[in-house]
């Protein structure tokens, strides 16, 4: 929405600096931990579609990150599928639950949506711990093979992997871009706005919502399936609401309601995460507090903040423009007076 | 144009609105007024499909729209603004009106994912038709200001202007003049009456008695959810119920 001539050097160094990553990083474990971070950002962008951008806070996201993982897991580990279609059908089945999901909590609106969602995803964990038949139960999915070599590409090493999952984040961001900056993305927005003004501006609220929960629980699923592919080993826990909340706080600090915000967050906070390590449990002493000045002081997140300040310095810049403009015209007629 | 038979509201043992009865005549400025409390917005809901009414009908434009949800009624052409207007103060004024004009576009999920040239059409579409309604209310000096930065009464053409980009043929206003200073009034005033001048029929909530009997054609007088008169502003003015409901003794002498 804001200037976009500015923003495409930008994006192109970003690619750059992501592309040499690998080749710049002191290990593997480097390596390893950015491409995680990506798998969190793809699902905290799809989280931030329905609740940055629409509104709706749903607090089931790491449930339908866990279908997807799990769809993976169970069919390429018990069923012998090919990993890419695994792959593809993680996608649909998180969808698929996602829009019977959607139609049904979508029908609470505020908090009582969010208390319902928080409930879907406790039962979406318990249904994969207690079906040891069908998820392993507690004891989880092991071995999941990696994702199969495409061609001459194979995904056997952290290097590939890490280009491999920087690939689906970057077509997950530019697919986004696509609906948020859309004539959709602005229904989207019209909802979190005010659903009364949404809806006299003749939006079809239900289905515009369900809309909007579906596609963010096919980035859910789309991350979980990435996710088992490449940590190989899943468990229940992975659909805990405490993954909902970590996914919450990487959009809060990257920038609420704005494309690239969750990356940011999720890279900010995975490696601050990361680097406060040796302290281990105390480390939420240092983590908590500076989450809390940055929500104060920083409430649009990081990103939020920086393009808000840009959006009033082009309408200040248009107002220097058209005043100097009127300037300019009353001194012409000044000296043809004179 | 609009033609309200018998309409009644009840909310459990309230009557908010009590077999209300009358029309609204096309290209012209109809004002609904009462003591607060006495059902205009109520009124208003049940017209823009907010509530559906306990009984009676609503027949706009020769078609029965009773019962109908407010997107289908707004995509008939009924338009409206709130007392006051949720905006996305973090986007600019152009920007929040963008959305204004999507009812009248086709164009789908998959024209989005595909970028369509549709797609391109109806955006480009929304685009020209919010520029043409912040021209109209004579906001376009601000169209690239934050939406945070703007005025009380530019925030009230701002919902004006939203309302006529759904290219609306009756416009409810609710307090279109609450909050705002008597100048201020009086360029709303105008610009309600410029919306008639270009073929839009109005209907209006007000408390500001002097910019309602300056303004309105028609005018309807609701207490306790009943029309106990309707009728010109010299009717009104004169009528002794409205004047014990509502105006007050010193508004008739004066």
């Amino acid at each position: 929405m804001t200037s976009k001539t500015l923003q495409k050097p930008l994006l192109a160094i970003l690619l750059v600096l992501a592309i040499v990553f690998p080749m710049v990083a002191a290990n593997d474990y480097y390596i390893y931990v950015m491409s995680l971070a990506y798998i969190m950002a793809i699902a905290a962008v799809g989280l931030n579609l329905i609740l940055g951008y629409t509104g709706q806070l749903n607090l089931a996201h790491a449930g339908f990150m866990a279908i997807g993982a799990y769809t993976v897991g169970i069919l390429t580990v018990d069923y012998g599928v090919p990993y890419w279609i695994a792959f593809v059908v993680a996608g649909i089945v998180s969808a698929v639950i996602g829009f019977f999901a959607g139609l049904l909590s979508l029908r609470l609106k505020g908090h009582f949506f969010s208390i319902f969602t928080l409930c879907v995803g406790f039962m979406i964990y318990l249904v994969i711990e207690k079906s040891d038949a069908l998820t392993h139960g507690t004891v989880g999915i092991i071995d999941i093979p990696a994702p199969t070599g495409i061609g001459p590409i194979r995904f056997d090493n952290t290097w590939s992997q890490y280009y491999l999952v920087l690939f689906f984040l970057v077509v997950s961001l530019w697919l986004m871009s696509r609906i948020v900056h859309s004539l959709l993305g602005r229904a989207f927005v019209a909802i979190r706005n005010g659903e009364d003004l949404a809806e006299t501006l003749g939006i079809n609220l239900m289905r515009t919502k369900v809309l909007a929960f579906v596609l963010s629980t096919f980035y859910a699923g789309m991350a979980g399936a990435l996710y088992a592919g490449f940590v190989r080993f899943i468990g229940p826990a992975m659909a805990l609401e405490s993954h909902t909340f970590d996914m919450i706080a990487f959009i809060l600090v990257g920038g609420i309601g704005t494309l690239f915000g969750p990356l940011l967050g999720a890279i900010l906070l995975t490696w601050l995460t990361q680097s406060l390590q040796f302290l281990q449990d105390f480390r939420m002493i240092v983590f908590g507090p500076l989450l809390i000045l940055l929500v104060m002081f920083f409430p649009q997140g990081l990103i939020g903040y920086w393009r808000e300040r840009q959006v009033r310095r082009a309408a200040a810049s248009m107002q220097d423009r058209r005043l100097q403009r009127s300037v300019i015209g009353s001194q012409q007629e000044v000296s043809t007076n004179a | 144009m609009l033609e309200i038979q018998g309409l009644t509201k009840r909310f459990g043992g309230l009557t908010a609105v009590r077999d209300v009865t009358t029309t609204f005549e096309k290209n012209r400025i109809n004002a609904i007024i009462g003591p607060n409390g006495a059902g205009k917005t109520t009124f208003f809901n049940l017209v823009s499909g907010y509530h559906k009414p306990t009984t009676g009908r609503i027949i706009f434009d020769g078609q029965d729209v009773t019962g109908l949800r407010p997107d289908q009624v707004a995509k008939l052409g009924v338009a409206r603004t709130f007392q006051s207007t949720t905006l996305f103060d973090k986007a600019t004024v152009l920007d929040n009106l963008i959305v204004g004009h999507r009812l009248r576009t086709a164009s789908t999920f998959w024209d989005v994912i595909l970028g369509t040239r549709r797609l391109k059409e109806d955006e480009h579409r929304c685009r020209a038709k919010a520029e043409e309604v912040l021209d109209f209310v004579g906001l376009s000096p601000v169209a690239h200001h934050l939406a945070a930065d703007i005025s009380q009464e530019e925030r009230k053409r701002v919902a004006f202007a939203l309302a006529l980009a759904t290219d609306p043929k009756i416009v409810l206003l609710d307090e279109p003049a609450g909050g705002v200073n008597p100048e201020e009034t009086l360029g709303l005033a105008e610009l309600i009456r410029k919306m008639i001048r270009k073929g839009l029929t109005v209907c209006l909530i007000e408390h500001k008695m002097d910019m309602i009997m300056s303004l309105a054609d028609k005018i309807v007088v609701l207490d306790h959810g009943e029309m106990i008169a309707q009728g010109t502003p010299a009717q009104i003015r004169s009528d002794q119920r409205v004047i014990e409901a509502y105006l007050g003794a010193d508004y008739a002498a004066a």
